[in-house]
């Protein structure tokens, strides 16, 4: 069988894929609690973050942080002109109509990045201090620890905002009701705004590190984890961030694990498992794991 | 407001297959005089059209009429394409592709069907399945059943490339005997609206619409939400199966990812371009984003812009949401 160094290896590598998957839910819960919209669009984001990380740094040799600064703000940018052009609109009407919209943004993204840069992946190259190997007990790289350590970092700071600042405070009230919200004075457009151009900078800071883990970046990169991203809210409780996260090391866990302990043709499944555990979740627990009953 | 034709002579002989009859005798005088003057090249875009006007048409039914947001449409099509091609393959050609023999109570290893009863078996087995995954996902509303089903089209995907024994994996299968033509595409065409225009008509169509108005009231007036939502969504994956063994005996060549996502965006945006009130609607859309694909394609390949065409049918796509939600056909009502 297995020798315990196997298993912490697996372990630690579900983590760091969880650690992706936990900052993805994040905003797609932040926006979900919302606007009650599946952000299909959330995925985009990770492609254009990782291909302005790459263009920024290899073509324009900018420094690491600069570079990393830059694909955070452009990601807040896009979320800002998605919500302004697409969302703005349509809110209020039906329900799926928001949920089409997202799916065309998507495409539209999609297809723009194929259009303009290429229909072939790229191969993503670190900066070298960031593939630094470290072989003790468990080998990772540099960039594994970034990886952790970033989300940790995010996940504080976001609790922070959510519970401290004004605009948190506002986001919670519009995802509680978004009309008594409006009533109590609070800038209704301005926070959900806020909400998109937050989760959206998350997610293109997600491509940087997908992109940093797997060495590859394309076109439709971001779709898998996108959906993915939705199936961590569902599976930890729709309206709960802490469920999203947990959520996303859960499945970041099962995906690794499928690959890592499973036969050799199972790796295939690994995608499929995940979404044969969210119906299974939806019939037995359909509020999630840490949800609350939602008011339809 | 609901676009079906409720006329005060629903089930007389007269108003049933009159409509029928002369709707198909000029569908095919229309089809003989394009087989006449026409050329190949344009008599495939148009037999193409046809196989997505059933997939479009068939999803209508419940994306549009019933409001179940389905993304697991291709999921059907697969299902129907696999099948009814292991079924019809080639004898002489099974051993040097790999692929199985058909078990004695098929026919035995020496025996290859028919085009119908293959195509038709197809449809049954995409039923079957929906009827099996309906239970469970249809349960679920808007936004979670989007998911699930999307989850339930990836799933058939990746089972698809995993059982190498049956589907050749990732690499797919070819030399696909070549029985769909014009004909027998459109006589499916015909069909598919005629069946969806029958339910429309029927108690169950009417159940269907309610659903889609409000869950609450319709459970209130006695309707049984999972009878009424199974219904629509097994008679959809039914032609869904149709359309699936349609396209794989008409390309000749299928793998699993062709039935992955772009295709399903593909097919769920026709009814939303078209007009998802209308039973035309989808045909609409279908004709349209394909007759588009086609005149595209030449330029995106000179110019060597990959993805214009999607990214057009994209930012179509938002503009029919923000600017006319109810699609092409649809009445100018912004429903709630």
């Amino acid at each position: 069988m297995y020798g315990a160094s196997y298993i912490y290896q697996q372990i630690f590598n579900g983590i760091v894929l969880g650690s992706i998957y936990a900052l993805l839910a994040l905003g797609m819960a932040l926006v979900y609690g919302i606007l009650g919209l599946i952000n299909f669009a959330h995925g985009a984001l990770i492609t254009i973050g990782a291909f302005c990380f790459y263009f920024l740094l290899f073509k324009f040799n900018l420094p690491f942080v600069l570079a990393i600064i830059l694909t955070i703000s452009l990601g807040g940018f896009v979320g800002f002109l998605s919500e302004a052009i697409g969302y703005r609109k349509l809110r209020g009407g039906p329900g799926l109509s928001l949920l089409i919209t997202s799916l065309g943004i998507y495409i539209f993204i999609e297809n723009a990045i194929k259009l303009l840069i290429s229909p072939q992946p790229y191969a993503f190259f670190n900066p070298p201090f960031l593939n630094r190997i470290i072989n003790s007990f468990i080998t990772f790289r540099v960039i594994d620890i970034f990886i952790i350590i970033t989300t940790i970092v995010i996940m504080i700071c976001f609790g922070l905002f959510v519970k401290r600042s004004k605009i948190g405070i506002a986001m919670r009230g519009i995802a509680e009701s978004v009309e008594t919200a409006g009533l109590v004075g609070i800038n209704v457009n301005q926070v959900i705004t806020w909400s998109f151009v937050v989760a959206s900078a998350i997610a293109a800071l997600t491509g940087f590190m997908w992109g940093a883990k797997y060495g590859q970046i394309s076109y439709n990169m971001g779709f898998m984890p996108g959906v993915i991203a939705f199936v961590a809210v569902v599976i930890g409780g729709i309206g709960s961030i802490p469920g999203a996260v947990l959520g996303g090391f859960l499945i970041g866990l099962i995906q690794i694990f499928t690959v890592g302990f499973l036969p050799l043709g199972w790796s295939v499944y690994r995608d499929a498992i995940v979404f044969t555990l969210l119906i299974i979740v939806l019939l037995i627990k359909p509020m999630g794991i840490l949800g609350r009953r939602e008011s339809m | 407001m609901i676009k079906v034709n409720y006329s005060n002579k629903p089930n007389t002989f007269s108003g049933i297959w009159i409509p029928f009859g002369v709707g198909l005798g000029f569908l095919f005088v229309v089809l003989g005089i394009f087989n006449l003057v026409l050329d190949n090249y344009i008599l495939h875009i148009i037999t193409v059209i046809g196989i997505y006007i059933i997939a479009a048409t068939s999803l209508n039914l419940t994306n549009g009429y019933t409001g179940l947001f389905s993304l697991g449409h291709t999921g059907f099509m697969l299902i129907g394409a696999y099948t009814s091609v292991l079924l019809t393959y080639k004898v002489s050609l099974r051993a040097a592709y790999n692929l199985p023999s058909l078990p004695t109570l098929l026919g035995g290893a020496n025996y290859q069907w028919p085009f119908l009863p293959a195509l038709l078996t197809g449809g049954v087995i995409a039923a079957i399945v929906a009827m099996i995954v309906g239970y469970p996902v249809l349960r679920l509303r808007g936004h979670y059943l989007a998911v699930a089903s999307l989850g339930f089209m990836i799933i058939v995907t990746t089972m698809a490339k995993g059982m190498k024994s049956f589907t050749r994996g990732a690499s797919g299968i070819q030399v696909i005997p070549h029985y769909s033509n014009l004909w027998n595409v459109y006589i499916w065409v015909a069909i598919t609206i005629f069946v969806l225009w029958r339910i429309l008509q029927s108690a169950p169509g009417r159940a269907m619409l309610a659903i889609r108005e409000s869950e609450v009231s319709a459970q209130s007036q006695g309707i049984n939400l999972m009878k009424y939502k199974l219904y629509a969504f097994v008679s959809g994956a039914f032609f869904a199966g149709i359309a699936g063994g349609l396209y794989a005996h008409f390309t000749r060549s299928i793998r699993p990812y062709e039935f992955s996502f772009s295709m399903t965006f593909f097919i769920v945006i026709m009814p939303i371009i078209g007009g998802s009130r209308n039973l035309f609607g989808p045909a609409l859309g279908a004709s349209l984003l394909i007759a588009m694909r086609y005149l595209l394609k030449p330029a995106e390949e000179a110019l060597g812009v990959y993805g214009l065409v999607e990214l057009i049918y994209a930012a179509l796509l938002v503009s029919v949401m923000l600017w006319r939600p109810g699609g092409i056909l649809g009445k100018e009502s912004r429903a709630k």
